[in-house]
């Protein structure tokens, strides 16, 4: 199979975007075009003169990538061709800055298909929080302190706010589940309208975990029901991935340099409690254990 | 020559040889190999690929992260420290 | 064909009679009439475009930087707030050689509030790489229109284009307009067929990032672009009049100019007054003349100094004004003179902000001005019409 992706790139050792959007490319195949927003995505990919991608990529703004996207989505369907068009960002465009033109291109139903890799901060410039950043994660901007335990807020339910724009296909995904990925991609792009799809995306160097363990960080996010794997086809629920062994979510969490102040600061055990209780709460909203 | 606008080759990218990043660079032991292909899957730098059936990273562009021997299931890959 | 019609109706038929493939824009007054007759004539089949209704004038363009780079032929108007939130996605455009083409419905921006006529917003994106040729009439501004993407999208260009137009005055007047006939337009502008585009057949990558290694050259062929604009905004307009009768200048116009001892130079529809003040000012005898600049981006520097080289004195009137420092037309027109040896005294007057009517009286007072600046200039920028009893 033609990779789509070329090597070459300039993502950090470990990082495991290229990997997703590897896995998203095989299942578009080559009648695709991809339009992405600043994000790291970006500026490894595509460092002038070189480029990464296959496939026909725009990037054009930050904010703006869903809106560049329906423009090109109205262009293919004028000219009666049958070709993909996909964005692929980060969650900060997802998540915040883009939140006005993804809620547009939502809106007026293009066929667009959103793959969202999430990886929970703004890593490009430096790991700021972002709306994604998951509940007392230290970032650069929500440091832990002897007056803070991280991020003081939950993380975003960007595929409710897809669910209320009545996005008929919105999915999670994980970089460590690739069969369900690229099922769940193809599946998005026959939707008629448009899909949105978020796929957890562990990174190296915001998170901290030792080298080789990307993807088994991924999978713990899964196994610990902190990320649920699940599927809206039209608004219901219609799939859901179980859990064989769910894990608690101290597994998950203690192997990440992000979460390493809970483990260590007054109040600490608390908020791993509190964590414990959202993966809980996930664990019997989707039935995740038979 | 650049062009009027910010227009560039598709896979171009592979003109840079990521693999000078490298500290550990990963030894297949083909006996080991159950051929599950995880190693070509996950691989960031999409740079292992099978040649006669063996899988074997293309050691030009690995960056030596480390993912294909951890997920290996048979443990048939091992991060070696290279002498450079 | 000849008809009394709205401004904005006038120049939504214009864009239609230039076939885009998609419209993109959002609301905002003055320019809303334009968007909606246009919204209308896609209703009503007229013109077979996409309308697409976004969520912001931000979108509104980036949308069209999608069309555009897929291969599209694209349109848009917007106003004052709607073109500053346009900012960004305006540099993006002409940085990714996007020829879009963009009507500005000129308005003051906030604070304070204030939705009737100057050219503040299209002179605050006067350097985001666009070209900018501003209307003295409705008619202008639909010659323009159709102007406008004969020299965006020349390969040699490939710049985005604004038209502007004051608002209120132009765009919701009901003047005798000669509206266009499609075909003839079709004549006159080839189909849109850019050598790059986004195509799964011929892949390749828009909007890299450039480091700076090659990004000064990114912006030395925009400069270039824009230089060759000079003589192509010349030529498409002539060849405009050829075909379809009317010259509104390219570069710029003249009006009583030639023997004229005073000489002011503007922009937009205050043309208009301008030239009545002339009139009378000349029957009175003294010689003044105008000249009107069209091409403000790229700027006529050259063309300005031909026709301006034997005035003795020189009054610029513009709708804007650049707070912390004077007005833009008259550093412009100053910075250009410097290093020739063009020596007259250059004046300049910030007037018609936030809608204020420009009169003939304000135009012989700054007449008066100018003519005792050469004696010897006492202020050489200053409020037209200051009402000092407020303050």
């Amino acid at each position: 199979m033609q990779n789509l992706l070329a090597p070459g790139h300039r993502a950090c050792a470990g990082c495991s975007m290229p990997t997703v959007i590897r896995l998203v490319l095989d299942a578009a195949g080559t009648n695709t075009i991809v339009v992405s927003p600043t994000s790291c995505l970006e500026v490894t990919t595509t460092p002038f003169p070189e480029s990464a991608w296959v496939v026909p990529w725009i990037h054009s703004l930050f904010e703006n990538a869903s809106a560049v996207a329906s423009g090109v989505e109205v262009m293919m369907k004028r000219q009666c061709k049958d070709t993909n068009v996909l964005v692929i960002g980060g969650d900060g465009s997802t998540f915040d800055i883009g939140m006005g033109s993804n809620s547009g291109m939502f809106e007026r139903g293009h066929k667009v298909a959103y793959i969202c890799y999430d990886n929970e901060a703004y890593m490009n410039t430096g790991v700021q929080r972002s709306g994604s950043t998951p509940f007392c994660a230290h970032t650069t901007t929500t440091p832990a302190g002897e007056l803070s335990l991280g991020n003081p807020r939950p993380k975003k339910d960007m595929p409710a706010i897809a669910l209320a724009h009545g996005v008929p296909y919105v999915a999670t995904a994980s970089v460590a589940y690739p069969v369900d990925l690229r099922k769940k991609v193809e599946r998005a792009l026959q939707t008629q309208g448009p899909s949105y799809i978020q796929v957890n995306a562990p990174c190296i160097t915001g998170w901290t975990f030792d080298a080789g363990t990307t993807i088994e960080i991924a999978r713990l996010a899964v196994e610990t029901g902190l990320w649920p794997l699940f599927e809206y086809v039209n608004g219901e629920l219609t799939e859901v991935k179980k859990i064989r062994r769910i894990k608690l979510v101290d597994e998950y969490l203690k192997v990440q340099g992000r979460y390493k102040h809970l483990y260590k600061m007054p109040g600490g055990a608390e908020i791993l409690r509190s964590i414990q209780d959202i993966a809980d709460k996930n664990i019997a909203m989707y039935k995740l254990v038979d | 020559m650049i062009k009027a606008g910010e227009l560039v080759k598709p896979g171009s990218t592979q003109i840079t040889k990521t693999g000078a990043w490298r500290t550990f660079a990963p030894a297949v032991e083909h006996n080991k190999c159950i051929k599950c292909s995880l190693c070509e899957i996950y691989c960031p730098e999409s740079c292992i690929h099978q040649e006669s059936g063996l899988f074997v990273p293309d050691l030009a562009y690995c960056k030596g992260c480390g993912i294909c021997s951890h997920e290996c299931p048979s443990k048939a890959i091992i991060m070696v420290l290279e002498e450079k | 064909m000849m008809k009394v019609v709205e401004g904005s109706y006038a120049v939504a038929h214009a864009a239609m009679c230039c076939s885009p493939d998609v419209v993109s824009a959002y609301p905002i007054t003055p320019q809303t009439h334009i968007v909606e007759h246009l919204s209308q004539l896609v209703a009503d089949g007229e013109l077979r475009a996409e309308f697409l209704t976004v969520d912001s004038e931000f979108s509104a363009l980036s949308v069209l930087v999608g069309v555009s780079a897929a291969g599209g032929r694209s349109y848009s108007s917007t106003t004052s707030q709607g073109l500053a939130l346009m900012y960004e996605v305006l540099y993006n455009v002409s940085g990714m050689r996007l020829p879009i083409v963009m009507t500005v419905a000129n308005r003051a921006l906030s604070a304070p509030l204030n939705i009737w006529n100057d050219q503040q917003d299209s002179i605050g994106a006067r350097d985001v790489g666009w070209i900018q040729l501003y209307s003295e009439n409705v008619q202008e501004a639909v010659d323009t229109t159709v102007q406008a993407y004969k020299i965006a999208e020349s390969l040699e260009i490939m710049t985005p284009v604004m038209v502007c137009m004051d608002g209120f005055i132009l765009t919701h007047v009901y003047e005798p307009v000669e509206l266009l006939d499609k075909e003839q337009v079709a004549d006159f502008l080839p189909p849109y067929r850019p050598t790059d585009i986004l195509d799964p057949q011929n892949p390749k990558t828009f909007g890299a990032f450039a480091d700076p290694s090659t990004y000064t050259e990114f912006r030395y062929l925009q400069y270039e672009a824009h230089l060759k604009a000079l003589s192509k905004i010349e030529n498409v307009a002539k060849e405009y009049a050829e075909v379809f009768g009317r010259d509104f200048g390219g570069l710029l116009d003249a009006y009583q100019a030639d023997d004229a001892e005073i000489i002011i130079v503007t922009m937009g529809s205050v043309v208009g007054t301008i030239k009545e003040a002339i009139d009378g000012l000349r029957a009175e005898g003294t010689k003044v003349g105008l000249v009107k600049i069209r091409s403000y981006r790229p700027f006529p520097a050259q063309a300005l100094m031909k026709e301006l080289k034997n005035a003795d004195v020189i009054a610029v009137i513009e709708k804007d004004i650049c707070v912390g420092n004077e007005a833009a037309l008259l550093t412009d027109i100053k910075a250009a003179f410097y290093n020739s040896n063009l020596r007259m005294p250059i004046i300049g007057f910030a007037a018609g902000l936030g809608g204020r009517d420009i009169t003939i009286k304000d135009i012989r007072k700054a007449v008066e001005k100018a003519s005792a600046a050469r004696k010897g200039i006492e202020s050489q920028f200053e409020f037209l019409t200051l009402r000092k009893e407020i303050l």
